[in-house]
């Protein structure tokens, strides 16, 4: 079935092919300050990839017997599959709860999600010692199912072609498919409830990863309720990444919004904003409950507690503060900040589980070389460049009207 | 009659299980009645640091051979790497300077098998847990979940391989005991079935407390191991992990796969449910029929 839409989608029409080749240009400026930075960090990354696939992971990173997820794992699957949260969220207040106020978001969140998922897949491939096997957890002689990594794995591959389903009429829209896209929007609601189901499981898989490695992660973060945790966070993970990357897309692309819309979006922020203290005041709740129950009052006197309460106090309590406050005064500035803090908790919070807090007692420590840094922003980079290509492009933030009419103006 | 009534309900008990979705911990659990694990003993008391075990495990295994200046010394840690499945450490203790060996304990309940979405690492009925070169990704989430730390990973390899001691899987299924066991002259190794290495090893303490603790490290470490040890001091004095849970480690995921198929079926129905719920149209067509 979806192979039939598929091959109408890309019916090889004449006029299409020359279309999408003119489409392949580049628009807009080429020397702007985020080009200049980001073009050298990503020629740079694909060197020191071609290093790590000839010479071997060691080459370029500081990985170790004792420290096999360093900060690829880290930082870009589990922290970017947490930010990549919004889409669920939001498809689940506009086509569950049918809160249309924010349909106007939800193709966007959608194409960050679905861009999200696909490079971090990729940052995957790179970490994998070896690639070429990389099949076998789909093919059917080698089914791991008592890994919880299998789970995550077929997850990210269903959750994908789900988002590909919701952002596909989109992409039909673009090419004039209006029969396909017909058909695509039909499977919307199917993949929205498929996509909600999947998320929940591997937001919170992603934490169960590292149940096993009892007595290696700090006990203040070591938790059996490490999936609980990590699903809830996941809920205002996703939607500060929304309002952050929502308020950098209205600056940047604010020539494709009508005026309306920032009335709208400041509607649509303090919406979010709600959900999000909520679910932090949840959040907050847990982890007290779990410090409790865990006996780990204890070690909040030594330097990791300290640490711990860093997390806690400056980057749950305080954007759960400023979030509470943004709902009241309806202010959009103490919102993005609000959510820009938050961000940066969830980033700590996960790398205090998968890297600063693993192998706690160690003598040495795992510190990331510059180079994994480096690949970390390369892939970083490269997401933005296609989410960018794409915004230009196809009807995201604007009806596809305005994008043809937007695209006649370029060509006169 | 073919198939008498007994017989029908175990068929049926396990076409029952195996519908019932997955099994969590496939065949390793359960230990068949017929086949026992196999166990080895180090007895540490009777080590004596010779290394002929580290000799006779390079050259079975094909791993390169020990370099001269590479022997034990209490002043430093020697390590397990992806080529050396085996390590003699000697360890200053209050009974003296003794002699401990690492290697992979073969978990009843491993952890890394369970760990392993290609099911490249695979628990034996004999005991052992190998690795398949065809099967691994190299996502090395087997090192993240062992306790004990013991697949050791090619960092500097394209082609990286898990190395770690396979308790000379080949040599069993050739009726051959392990090489560290068979070259071992000090008698510190001793290969049986579980249960009658775990009695002997109880004896040995038993008929002389006064050289060992009363502890036999992998009985009840991690679930149970397959590798047992007996020592004249304490095990923390050796530098041996004693946080081990006694817990299988497989069980820390158990309660997170079991929530996944019942998060399967109820959520679709909850937020098919939830959308209708919301459905304006329908609220409106059922005051219609009010009326």
């Amino acid at each position: 079935m979806s192979e039939q839409i598929l091959a109408k989608v890309l019916q090889p029409a004449p006029n299409r092919w020359k279309f999408l080749l003119s489409e392949l240009r580049p628009k807009g400026k080429l020397l702007t300050p985020f080009n200049i930075i980001s073009i050298p960090v990503i020629l740079l990354g694909l060197v020191l990839i071609i290093i790590r696939f000839w010479k071997g992971l060691g080459s370029i990173t500081n990985l170790s017997q004792d420290v096999p997820w360093g900060l690829w794992i880290g930082f870009d699957v589990v922290t970017g599959v947490a930010f990549a949260g919004g889409a669920y969220v939001l498809t689940f207040m506009v086509y569950i709860l049918r809160m249309e106020k924010y349909h106007s978001i939800v193709r966007a969140t959608v194409l960050n999600g679905f861009l999200a998922y696909l490079f971090y897949a990729g940052a995957l491939l790179l970490d994998l010692g070896r690639p070429w096997n990389v099949i076998n957890p789909i093919i059917g002689n080698s089914f791991g199912t008592s890994s919880v990594l299998f789970l995550v794995a077929w997850h990210f591959m269903l959750y994908m072609l789900a988002e590909l389903i919701e952002f596909s009429p989109a992409i039909a829209e673009w090419l004039g498919a209006e029969r396909a896209r017909r058909i695509l929007k039909s499977l919307t609601i199917g993949a929205v409830i498929f996509g909600i189901t999947l998320s929940t499981l591997h937001q919170s898989g992603l934490g169960a990863l590292f149940l096993m490695a009892k007595g290696k992660i700090h006990p203040l973060w070591y938790s059996e309720f490490i999936p609980v945790l990590f699903f809830v966070s996941s809920i205002f993970a996703g939607l500060s990444m929304v309002i952050f990357e929502g308020s950098i897309t209205q600056r940047v692309f604010a020539h494709q919004l009508s005026r309306g819309s920032h009335k709208t979006h400041n509607e649509i922020l303090r919406g979010l904003a709600k959900i999000c203290s909520v679910a932090m005041f949840a959040y907050l709740f847990l982890k007290i409950i779990d410090l409790i129950h865990g006996h780990n009052l204890s070690h909040l006197s030594t330097s990791w507690g300290a640490w711990y309460l860093v997390e806690m106090v400056g980057f749950v309590i305080l954007p759960l503060f400023l979030f509470i406050r943004g709902v009241k005064t309806g202010g959009p500035f103490i919102i993005k900040a609000a959510s820009f803090i938050t961000l940066i908790g969830i980033i700590l919070n996960r790398l205090n589980i998968s890297v600063i807090g693993f192998n706690w007692d160690a003598v040495d420590r795992y510190i990331p070389t510059w180079m994994e840094f480096e690949v970390t922003f390369a892939v970083l980079f490269l997401e933005i460049w296609i989410f960018r290509w794409v915004l230009h492009r196809l009807p995201v933030l604007r009806p596809i009207e305005e994008v043809v009419k937007s695209q006649t103006i370029d060509r006169s | 009659m073919s198939l008498d009534r007994r017989e029908f309900l175990k068929t049926l008990g396990v076409a029952g299980a195996s519908l019932s979705g997955v099994s969590v911990f496939g065949k390793s659990t359960t230990e068949s009645e017929s086949e026992e694990y196999y166990a080895i003993l180090h007895d540490i008391t009777l080590c004596e640091g010779c290394q002929e075990c580290e000799v006779a495990c390079a050259a079975a295994n094909k791993l390169p051979a020990l370099a001269d200046d590479d022997y034990p010394d209490s002043s430093i840690k020697r390590e397990l790497k992806p080529d050396r499945y085996s390590v003699i450490n000697a360890v200053e203790t209050s009974a003296g300077e003794v002699y401990t060996k690492q290697q992979c304990m073969h978990c009843a309940q491993p952890a890394c098998a369970s760990a392993c979405l290609t099911k490249a690492m695979e628990k034996h009925v004999e005991g052992p847990i190998t690795w398949n070169g065809d099967k691994c990704m190299g996502c090395r989430f087997c090192m993240l979940s062992c306790p004990f730390n013991m697949p050791k990973f090619e960092y500097d390899s394209n082609n990286p391989k898990i190395g770690k001691c396979q308790m000379c899987f080949t040599r069993l299924k050739e009726g051959g005991i392990p090489a560290c066991v068979e070259n071992c002259p000090a008698e510190a190794l001793i290969f049986g079935k579980r249960s009658d290495i775990l009695r002997e090893a109880h004896r040995r303490i038993m008929d002389d407390p006064s050289n060992y603790v009363d502890h036999v490290y992998g009985e009840f470490e991690a679930g149970g191991t397959s590798w047992l040890n007996l020592s004249p001091v304490p095990f923390e004095e050796l530098g041996f992990n004693t946080e081990i849970d006694n817990r299988p480690y497989p069980e820390l995921t158990k309660g997170f796969l079991y929530s996944v198929p019942s998060v399967f079926v109820l959520w679709p129905a909850l937020l098919l449910g939830l959308r209708e719920a919301t459905n304006r149209d329908t609220d409106d067509i059922a005051g219609e029929d009010e009326k």
